[in-house]
């Protein structure tokens, strides 16, 4: 089938929704791509290079649309390209079907079949490499910080120069998702100090493993809303967190608001009269701009400066670091091609058995199925299965015997040696005195053989154990007594065979060890 | 040579035998304990030959079979590759067995050997000789079928007869009775039917016990047989009466019982029920297949060759852990260039060995060994498992189970509380494997489905080369 890439349509959206770097691998799974001569050019990405990756160029929109059996995008289609789309074709892209009734009526009339990358049931873990959502999301926190270093005055880590000392920023952080933690890293790593909040508890930890600081509302309320969001709070606790917000605004330099809640403007978090309580030349970036903003004096796509306070209000930062969104976004719809196409040969199969692509789709054959029904998820499992605590219980491990178990063997031992001494011949006693001794012997030379060397040390042992030659060569010929019956013949042949037998192991094995042996350096 | 010349001069072989593998304690004195092992042996050869109990007219005998012996045993040793090591240990292990056995029946039919002995001492005597043929056989048989496994002549999936507990108790009882009837045989025809009946019951033990073992518990098999060959040779020797093949015996029999107990520690197995050769008696293996919904969460994630070059390049440190599959693919040379490469980039590349990987003990030391991996960077398990969350990629190469997470993470795992090397814990693991197939102990290894793990399908040889040519590109 053949993958169409348009060229994003809307103002100031330089993304596009393949790479040349993924054509090639699109390619590979039986696929045919055209890209839209242009599509990639404001993310630095060439007709050329595309050509080069194997992609036919088509010039102008209305043939793209009209020969591609699936059509990648990035933003919301508009309804003049809903128009130009095939009847019975596939689209795959950001939908937002909640905000977009009528866009979802005028595709369903289309008889098409839409995936929108924005329903994708993110709660799958095997959804995460297709998780556009979060990859955009992090690409536009890495910006936000890039932004608010842009607009603000000073260095971000602290030093001291000869002239003089530099004190950090300090960087606050409020909502802790995707974006929240990507800025958390980037102005970390900048060398700010870093402090973050999130209505989520759980997510203390993530803020502490990428340099922050977890700053908690004074407030007894669990946040988590399902599927990775936060939910809206009670009034109490939205009373706290105003005095937590209020007190932050006057300590911090920068602010980076990233707080969304699914289906609903976004929470305004940062008042006017926070804002004024701000030093001068602080910076706020507003990363929930387009939904409303959660500062009181965001403007959606303009830079404003209320009382001092730069405040950054862009909608379209995923724009402004074009080829990375654009790399990522490229991934993670690569990633839904192959789970799409399991065969490898270029054919797409809708399965709605899947949990991932029955969530993602929207539209299948002009009807609308979306919302999917809520995911059977395995009940959550009881609290990540706990280490094994002590191998002791199961394994015999290093631990000492128990009291009773040796002195059962003790027992038994000192019963066995009482028999024996009590009949066995002084002879045997000899013998038997060497025995245990060489055990003993044995038991602590070996215990020192490193382990590296447990090979060698199975064949040398081999090697040695041909002593049972010495066996069969008292019986070769023994200075015979006068008048015994012996079948010599018998002996003979037995005791040769037994010697031929020994001989392979007592050269062999000593070989082969030696050979090993020359094998080992430093 | 006289008797007490004789004697001493086993006492200096003995002593040789010793400082022998005492020398193996670290590579650089192994060479010389081989040394001192191959001394200890002709000294003891000659003073027997030269001997008191040994006549001229045996002398041609002697050295025809020697170098028909040797020369075959010379042959073996150098044409054997590093992989089949563990057959080759099989088979000569076999042989030290048959050699036992021949000794036993000869000494039995000989009437010198008992000429002077009454009562007592020759009952012992009996029992010795009885003991000495059973064990000896029980060797033969086992570790041919051992070599037969590794080998791949005899497929590696365990035998499981029904009742082969009470077929081994049965038989152990015919035995015992037949000693009973051996020790009161009235001649020696006699005696020889029951010793061949206990010989072919012997043999029978022998075979069904190996073949109630699966591939991957070869390591405890052959460390179990070596000790047996020992303890057949100390058997000689108290049949015979001479205190070289005593010592000899137990210094081997302890050598291979002690590899067996430290292969069943890294196995989490009783040493009991190995020794006896009664694998599954505890703790239901192979059969039992994880529960229906107990496959781990999560999706397996693959990875080229290319990417896999990509991050070994941008790592700072690297652990490999090979497993069988390395050996099976003939994989250490090219892992060898790999780490050769790395290396020279300044990453500091380390190799961790579990004490069961592979098929016999230490097979990986010696194969990486084989492809001149310096041996200061082959750690054992217990050195290196701390060190895994400082390490950016950990490579598995053929292994799993020594590998799976389930044995700490999940007590009811069937492997739970078997010490593993914690490849999850790096920042990215990357495990090569020909199929999502579960290992020998039929367990999935959930390892796969972790968020930081990635899968490189394929032979292992292969895509190492491809690996290797990504690199260097």
């Amino acid at each position: 089938m053949r993958i169409g890439i348009p060229a994003e349509t809307r103002a100031d959206e330089k993304r596009v929704a393949t790479v040349p770097e993924i054509v090639e691998k699109l390619i590979k799974l039986g696929f045919s791509v055209a890209v839209e001569s242009g599509a990639g050019d404001a993310a630095n990405f060439s007709d050329e290079a595309y050509r080069t990756a194997g992609a036919d160029i088509v010039k102008g929109a209305s043939h793209l649309w009209a020969e591609s059996d699936i059509v990648f995008k990035v933003t919301v289609p508009t309804s003049a390209e809903v128009d130009l789309m095939r009847e019975g074709g596939i689209l795959i892209g950001f939908i937002w079907p909640a905000q977009n009734p009528e866009l979802m009526q005028q595709l369903a009339a289309k008889r098409v079949t839409v995936l929108a990358i924005d329903a994708l049931p993110r709660q799958l873990s095997r959804a995460q490499k297709m998780d556009a959502l979060t990859s955009q999301a992090g690409v536009a926190g890495y910006r936000a910080v890039i932004e608010a270093a842009n607009a603000f005055g000073r260095f971000f880590n602290g030093q001291i120069t000869a002239a003089g000392k530099v004190p950090p920023a300090k960087v606050f952080i409020a909502g802790a998702g995707v974006a929240g933690l990507a800025a958390i890293g980037t102005a970390a790593a900048l060398g700010a100090i870093v402090r973050a909040n999130d209505t989520r508890a759980e997510v203390a930890d993530q803020v502490k493993s990428l340099g922050g600081e977890f700053v908690k509302v004074e407030y007894e309320e669990e946040g988590g809303g399902g599927g990775g969001y936060a939910k809206v709070m009670s009034d109490g606790f939205q009373q706290a967190q105003r005095e937590m917000y209020a007190r932050q605004a006057r300590e911090v330099d920068i602010i980076i608001t990233t707080a969304l809640i699914p289906g609903k403007p976004a929470p305004r978090l940062i008042t006017a009269e926070m804002v004024r309580s701000m030093k001068p030349g602080s910076v706020i970036v507003d990363m929930a701009a387009e939904r409303g903003g959660n500062c009181e004096l965001t403007e959606p796509g303009q830079v404003v400066v209320k009382h001092g306070v730069t405040i950054v209000g862009y909608t379209d930062l995923n724009s402004r670091l074009a080829r990375q969104s654009s790399t990522l976004y490229a991934t993670n719809l690569f990633r839904l091609a192959e789970e799409l196409c399991k065969t490898k040969d270029g054919n797409i199969n809708v399965n709605m058995e899947d949990d991932a692509i029955r969530g993602l789709t929207v539209i299948k054959d002009g009807e609308i199925t979306w919302p999917a029904p809520a995911l059977k998820l395995p009940a959550a499992k009881p609290a990540a299965a706990k280490p094994v605590a002590a191998p002791a219980a199961h394994g015999k491990g290093g631990a000492p015997a128990s009291a009773g178990k040796t002195a059962v063997l003790f027992g038994a031992v000192a019963l066995l040696f009482l028999l024996i001494g009590a009949f066995a011949p002084a002879a045997f006693l000899g013998h038997f005195t060497v025995f245990v001794l060489a055990c003993f012997v044995g038991y602590m030379v070996v215990w020192n053989v490193t382990p590296a060397l447990h090979t060698p040390l199975m064949s040398v042992t081999n090697a040695i154990s041909s002593i049972i030659a010495i066996g069969a060569l008292v019986q070769i010929a023994p200075p015979l007594a006068e008048g015994l019956d012996r079948p010599d013949g018998w002996i003979r042949w037995l005791a040769v065979a037994g010697i031929a037998l020994t001989a392979v192991n007592m050269f062999g094995g000593f070989a082969v060890t030696r050979r090993m042996l020359s094998m080992f350096r430093k | 040579m006289s008797a007490s010349l004789a004697n001493v001069s086993y006492i200096g072989a003995i002593i040789l035998f010793i400082l022998s593998l005492g020398g193996l304690s670290s590579p650089e004195s192994s060479r010389r304990g081989n040394l001192y092992g191959m001394i200890g042996m002709t000294i003891a050869v000659l003073a027997t030959v030269f001997g008191p109990r040994v006549t001229m007219a045996g002398i041609p005998w002697i050295i025809g079979a020697m170098v028909v012996g040797g020369s075959v045993g010379l042959y073996a040793a150098r044409r054997v590759q590093m992989t089949q090591m563990p057959e080759l240990v099989a088979l000569m292990h076999s042989l030290v067995g048959l050699a036992a056995m021949l000794v036993g029946f000869a000494n039995y039919i000989d009437p010198m050997a008992a000429l002077n002995l009454s009562g007592a001492e020759k009952s012992i005597h009996e029992i010795e000789v009885y003991i000495g043929i059973l064990i000896g056989a029980v060797t033969f048989a086992g570790s041919l079928i051992a070599f037969g496994k590794l080998s791949g002549k005899i497929g590696g999936k365990p035998l499981l007869l029904p009742g082969r507990h009470f077929m081994n108790l049965a038989g152990l009882l015919v035995v015992i009775a037949f000693g009973w009837q051996f020790m009161h045989a009235e001649s020696v025809s006699a005696g020889l039917i029951a010793l061949a009946v206990m010989t072919v019951i012997a043999l029978l033990f022998g075979i069904h016990m190996v073949m109630a073992i699966g591939g991957a518990d070869m390591p405890v098999v052959v460390s179990m047989l070596n000790s047996y060959s020992g303890w057949a040779a100390a058997a000689t020797g108290f049949m015979l009466n001479n205190d070289l093949l005593i010592v000899v015996g137990a210094l081997v029999g302890s050598s291979g019982a002690i590899l067996s107990y430290i292969m069943c520690r890294a196995m989490n197995r009783n040493f009991i029920s190995v020794i006896a050769g009664g694998f599954g008696t505890g703790g239901g293996k192979p059969a039992k297949k994880a529960d229906g919904d107990a496959v781990p969460a999560g999706d397996v994630v693959s990875i080229s060759a290319v990417e896999t070059a990509e991050l070994l390049r941008d790592a700072k440190s690297v652990i490999i852990v090979p497993g069988y599959g390395m050996a099976v693919a003939q994989a250490q040379h090219t892992v060898n260039e790999i780490t050769q490469f790395l290396r020279e980039k300044g990453v500091n590349v380390r190799f961790g060995i579990h004490p069961v990987a592979g098929r016999m003990p230490g097979h990986m030391n010696v194969l990486l060994a084989e492809a001149r991996v310096p041996y200061d960077i082959v750690m054992e398990m217990d050195e290196l498992n701390a060190d895994f969350p400082d390490t950016d990629v950990a490579m598995v190469i053929g292994a799993n189970d020594i590998v799976n997470p389930a044995a700490q993470e999940d007590p009811t795992s069937p492997i739970a509380g078997m010490p593993v090397l914690e490849v999850w814990k790096a920042r990215t693991s990357i495990v090569m494997k020909r199929s999502m197939a579960s290992g020998y102990a039929g367990v999935d290894n959930p390892l796969f489905y972790k968020e930081n793990n990635r899968m490189l399908f394929g032979d292992a040889k292969k895509m190492l080369e491809e690996v290797f040519v990504a690199l260097k590109s």
